[in-house]
Parts: structure tokens; sequence; C-alpha cells
């Protein structure tokens, strides 16, 4: 398996978890067994999208029991003789290697996986900050050695990339510190913030200068969050930023 | 083909509640940290190479570039 693998460093390691829910996306062969109808593959991996049950296999990471994971498209992009390439985005939790064995069962020849690969990940895609190892190693060899840090922050990405797939609160400098002291997030201190925010749902908490302080959980819709001048709007669930970045709140003068 | 849409592809627009200036001298704008700060508070696009499983991958990326800690987000193996 190869493909996108997000990786967080030190501080930004406290992001990772708002990744395991986003949704993903896979290209995949599948070998049949016997060679299918081309018209009759499209047809039946047409099927295999919206709201799917699956049981997860013998060898995962989770219970096994019946669970429903949404399959939101599903691509054939090429048959060449019993091996077809599909491309897929699903929820998280999906297996594509039951997806694959499925499909088979429903052509009737029976299928498994041959190849796979990641293509997207909750905000990463293969796009230009999208590395290899050998990149990786290559430019921090480049700073320690020749003090040129410039491939490195092209390997490297500021962890605030990894939360453009969250709604945002943008706060006041005042509000900072008492978030980074694990404080809940109250309606003063709410500067700007996404149109599509709802109860329970993970958002980011960003600095004016867009910097990360935290993630939260809303308590409530963002319309309410823009009426209210007083109470909580998020509890705080991570803490990005280190504390005393920002000056203390009792220092700032009305 | 056309390529289809994840719900992660929809973002909301922002909105402001309340207008006020951030003061300079406090922290820094993510593009701006110092190299330090910016390893500290960075995260990889990785392309995992086939072979190794992603556990091991992030143990070699810790090993290069000298960090106490790094993580993944969700494993390849099972997939």
């Amino acid at each position: 398996m190869t493909g996108i693998l997000p990786i967080a460093l030190e501080r930004a390691t406290k992001v990772v978890q708002s990744w395991l829910p986003a949704g993903k996306e896979y290209i995949c062969i599948m070998r049949l067994h016997k060679e299918v109808d081309h018209e009759k593959i499209e047809a039946i991996c047409q099927e295999f999208t919206g709201p799917l049950y699956q049981r997860p296999p013998l060898r995962s990471s989770v219970k096994r029991r019946l669970r429903i994971r949404r399959v939101y498209y599903t691509n054939v992009l090429e048959i060449f003789g019993s091996d077809v390439l599909i491309r897929v985005g699903c929820e998280a939790g999906f297996y594509m290697r039951k997806l694959v064995h499925d499909i088979g069962e429903v052509l009737g020849t029976g299928a498994h996986m041959l190849e796979l690969r990641r293509t997207r990940a909750g905000p990463f895609k293969e796009d230009d900050t999208f590395v290899t190892l050998l990149e990786v190693n290559d430019a921090y060899h480049y700073w320690k050695e020749d003090g040129n840090e410039q491939y490195l922050r092209k390997v490297i990405q500021p962890v605030e990339e990894g939360l453009v797939h969250l709604p945002k609160l943008v706060i006041r400098d005042s509000a900072v510190d008492a978030i980074c002291h694990g404080a809940k997030l109250t309606a003063p201190g709410v500067l700007k913030l996404s149109d599509d925010i709802k109860p329970g749902a993970t958002v980011a908490i960003l600095t004016q200068k867009g910097e990360a302080v935290g993630i939260a959980e809303a308590v409530m819709l963002s319309k309410e969050i823009l009426e209210i001048d007083h109470g909580v709007v998020a509890n705080t669930k991570k803490v990005i930023m280190p504390r005393s970045m920002y000056p203390e709140w009792k220092s700032f003068k009305k | 083909m056309e390529r289809g849409r994840l719900p992660s592809d929809v973002r909301g627009e922002l909105i402001t509640k309340a207008q006020e200036a951030t003061n300079p001298e406090w922290g820094y704008k993510p593009a701006e940290r110092p190299i330090k700060e910016h390893l500290a508070f960075g995260i990889i696009n990785l392309d995992k190479p086939a072979g190794p499983t992603s556990h091991e991958v992030v143990a070699w990326v810790k090993r290069i570039l000298e960090l106490k800690k790094a993580g993944h987000g969700g494993t390849l193996e099972f997939c």
C-alpha cells in the first residue's frame, strides 16, 4: 500500500485526531478471477455507491460488526483483461479490500485487491506539497549542512495546512492565552467564524495571524455564535499553541 | 473522467462578528515561523513507499529529522 500518509511532527501531533474521521480517496487494482463484460463491470461498480453495509475484514483494527459506511463515488478508470483500475472516494473506516471482494461476489467471478494507493485524505492531496521520504531526507541535509532552509520549508507544511478541512473560529489576541491554558472559548473572544458551524462539530481555533491555537468542539450554530455576547461557544479539546506566546488576558486594558 | 467530491471539499464562508487589530509582536504568521519552530509545528504530506509499514515510515521520518515526536493520520495497512 502506497500513497498519502500525512505525518505530524512534535506539537503538530495534536491535530492528527481531526484527520481520522475525514473522507479518503483510493486508486486500486482489482483482479477479477474471470474476465467479465466491460459494461457489466461498470454497472456493478456504480451499484457500490451511497451508504453500504460492510463487515470489517479479518485483518482490521476494529470490532468486526456490520456497520454502514458511505461511498461518495466510484470511477472505473481502465479495464485490462481481468484487471480493473478503480478510483473510490469514501468515508473513513471503509475497507477497500472488502469492497473489491464484494464486487467480485456480485459479478459472480470473485475478485481480490492487487494494489492500493491512497490519493486523498481529508485536507491532503497529491499536490505540490506531496513529497517522498528521499525529498524529506535531502531537504533536512540541505539545512543541516548548508544552512539552506528553503527546501525544508517546501517539504514541511505549517500545521495550519492540516486544519483547512475544519470550520474556523478566529479569536482576539486577548483570548489566545486562556485557550492555551485549556479554557473554553466564550462569545466575546470570537472575531470571525465559518458560517457552517454546528453543535458537536470539530472546529479549528485560529489567531488573526492565522496560527492554530487549538481544536475545539462547537456547542452551537454559527448563527447563534454571531448573535450572543456572552457564554461558551466551543469546548477546547486540543491545545496546539504553547502557553505565553500571547500575554495573559489580565494584561489587556479595556 | 470527472473526479468526485469528498464532504470536506465543501467549505463554509468566513463571517465577521467583531473587528480588532492583532499585535505583530506576538506569535508568527504560519509561513514566517523561524525554521526550528516550523519543524515543531510541521506536517508532511508524505508519499508512503511500498514495503515498510506506516509505523516504520513514521519512525524513519523521526530519525531523519532528529525529532522526539511524530504521528501519522491513519495507517495504510488495513485498508
